[in-house]
């Protein structure tokens, strides 16, 4: 019987040949940390009486979530990582350095085939370089780094197949926001998604993380794709690491497969305040926009800020709607500077803040009003999400949120494009 | 393990953000403080409501969203004995496990907002004294529970060292 990606990667890793449901213990290739949940994997770590980390070269620590500090309180907990990661020799990266799930893959630390476990939900973003990456809470990190292991139940696969060609203006954020509006919040729990399809070949690497990254907004445990030539190239570019691409056994056994043609998909919204709220955006009406967000390790990477900056140069956001960009990492903050990215935002009108989570997660850089409409780039609107119970937000495209900003409503983004 | 206690209830998707807001838990690591805040979204005065033991009891993908394991650190904080849902999101299900905090996976429907719950989890039942009603429970995989009775995955380590469930 054939196997799927998460099962092969999972039997290769626990030395077993293992099938979905089965529960058993693998080696891991990384483990990561953001400030969000190491202080307490580092509590822990302590309380486990446990002295030294499996391996500090597969492991890393970002400083991403609250970043640089707003708060006494964090400055300290930052201050537990720093020590900690200068005592067991660990990969570290400190304030201005990046959102961890850019940094991870761009850092070279993953490549396909490994497994993979992070303190952050997001983690299923490697699954787009073929990488069985999962998010796990503080304990299961304290275990990692001390062990090097952790127990997995095999999740089943639901298979994703997307056929047809985007058009222009719609782009890989529309396809997984369009995803998981059909499969619901909930429609993939505990399985692994995996991602196929000529629409899925089509798309650079940069946009596949997009759509791995939001796998958990379905439930899903990993948002699995194939390494295809892209994949190897991109790979190769980023890390010095041997590897052995995964894929699935044709005659390998779905829990679901779901057939989808995105030919003639339009750009699409998640609306207040779940994320398979989503809508067309033509069916979206007059929905005014006080702030638009673009970043996050959903969307702050090149192909992101290109595109916003394609609609925004030369001409000036609405006089009551701000906008706030956060590059995904040092590399491309310096790299958008480089091509004028930043120059054009700016010139926009837009604030910019420090590569990193950006005001993604509402503990600084731009927490919305009560009864304020915000626009993001973002993968989660959940009432509260970005500081503010009484605040609105909806999700969308760079290009969606770059031409909702300009007009001060949600706006299609293909009318800037043509 | 028997646990008896009232139910609280909430409905479907209760995400992390509600369970424990990120406004709070970036602040510091004091559970006894963050578990102040617990459901502070859906409910203000939850808190004060709650005896201990009582009883979180839900509908469908309880805990989706982010990894924050301060979200079953606060529950456990504010003497909530067990979650009772339809189904939970699986790092919040980890978290629990690897917590210590007990859950329930079975039909809510037949249970409503203050009533008297007693739950066996030997025998695999909740038993539902204000309506009389028997209702049958999912069981835990071995590798669950052995962390679950040790008493979470931080004394698992203290104990082995490592993973060790043989
Ligand atoms: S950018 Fe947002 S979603 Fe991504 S890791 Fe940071 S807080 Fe989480």
């Amino acid at each position: 019987m054939g196997k799927t990606i998460a099962e092969k990667i999972l039997s290769n890793k626990s030395g077993q040949d293992v099938k979905a449901n089965d529960i058993v213990i693998a080696d891991l290739d990384f483990v990561m940390g953001q400030d969000g949940t190491s202080p307490l994997a580092i509590k822990a770590f302590e309380n486990m009486q446990a002295k030294r980390v499996f391996d500090p070269e597969r492991i890393a620590m970002v400083i991403d979530h609250s970043s640089p500090s707003p708060l006494q309180g964090v400055s300290e907990l930052h201050r537990q990582m720093r020590v900690f990661a200068q005592q067991q020799k660990i990969n570290f990266y400190d304030i201005g350095d990046g959102v961890c799930h850019q940094l991870v893959p761009e850092q070279g630390h993953v490549v396909p085939g490994d497994l993979v476990i992070g303190a952050d939900s997001h983690t299923c973003t490697y699954g787009a370089i073929n990488a069985l990456s999962t998010g796990v809470g503080s304990t299961d990190l304290a275990a990692g780094i001390i062990s090097g292991k952790l127990w997995f139940k095999v999740p089943e696969t639901f298979k994703f197949i997307i056929n047809g060609k985007l058009g222009e203006g719609v782009f890989s954020k529309d396809l997984i926001l369009y995803l998981i509006g059909d499969v619901t919040a909930d429609g993939a729990t505990y399985m692994a998604a995996e991602y196929t399809g000529e629409a899925i070949n089509d798309l650079s690497v940069e946009a596949r993380f997009t759509i791995s990254n939001m796998a958990i907004e379905m439930g899903a445990k990993c948002g699995l794709m194939e390494a295809d030539d892209k994949t190897i190239a991109w790979v190769r570019e980023h890390s010095k690491k041997d590897f052995t691409p995964v894929s699935a056994d044709t005659d390998a056994v779905y829990a679901k497969i779901k057939e989808y043609d995105v030919s003639s998909l339009e750009p699409q919204i998640a609306q207040p305040h779940t994320v398979d709220n989503v809508t067309g955006i033509s069916k979206i009406g007059d929905v005014p926009i006080h702030q638009g967000v673009i970043g996050t390790c959903t969307n702050g990477r090149m192909e992101d800020l290109r595109i916003a900056a394609r609609i925004l140069k030369g001409r000036r956001i609405n006089k009551d709607t701000r906008l706030i960009v956060a590059a995904s990492s040092r590399q491309i903050m310096l790299q958008a500077m480089r091509e004028g990215l930043m120059e054009i935002f700016m010139e926009a009108g837009a604030a910019i803040v420090t590569p990193g989570c950006g005001p993604c997660v509402g503990t600084h850089n731009g927490v919305p009003s009560d009864g304020e409409n915000v626009i993001s780039t973002a993968n989660r609107n959940f009432k509260g999400r970005m500081g503010n119970n009484k605040a609105f937000i909806y999700l969308g495209s760079p290009a969606t949120v770059a031409a909702s900003v300009l007009t001060g409503q949600i706006t299609d983004p293909r009318q800037f494009l043509v | 393990m028997k646990l008896t206690g009232k139910c609280h209830k909430f409905g479907n998707d209760v995400n992390t953000d509600y369970i424990i807001s990120g406004r709070h838990k970036f602040k510091t690591l004091d559970m006894k403080e963050l578990a102040k805040y617990v459901m502070e979204d859906l409910d203000p005065d939850f808190y004060s409501k709650v005896n201990a033991g009582d009883f979180i009891v839900a509908g469908t993908n309880f805990g989706c969203g982010s990894s924050r394991e301060q979200a079953p650190l606060a529950i456990i904080n504010a003497n909530i004995g067990a979650v009772v849902a339809k189904s939970f999101a699986r790092i919040f299900y980890r978290n629990c496990i690897n917590t210590g905090l007990p859950l329930i996976e079975c039909d809510t429907d037949q249970i409503n907002a203050g009533d008297e719950l007693e739950i066996n989890l030997d025998e695999g039942t909740l038993f539902n004294k204000t309506t009389g009603k028997v209702i049958s429970i999912a069981p835990l995989p071995p590798v669950m529970l052995k962390i679950l009775t040790e008493g979470g995955l931080v004394e698992h380590f203290k104990k082995h060292g490592t993973f060790n469930f043989d």
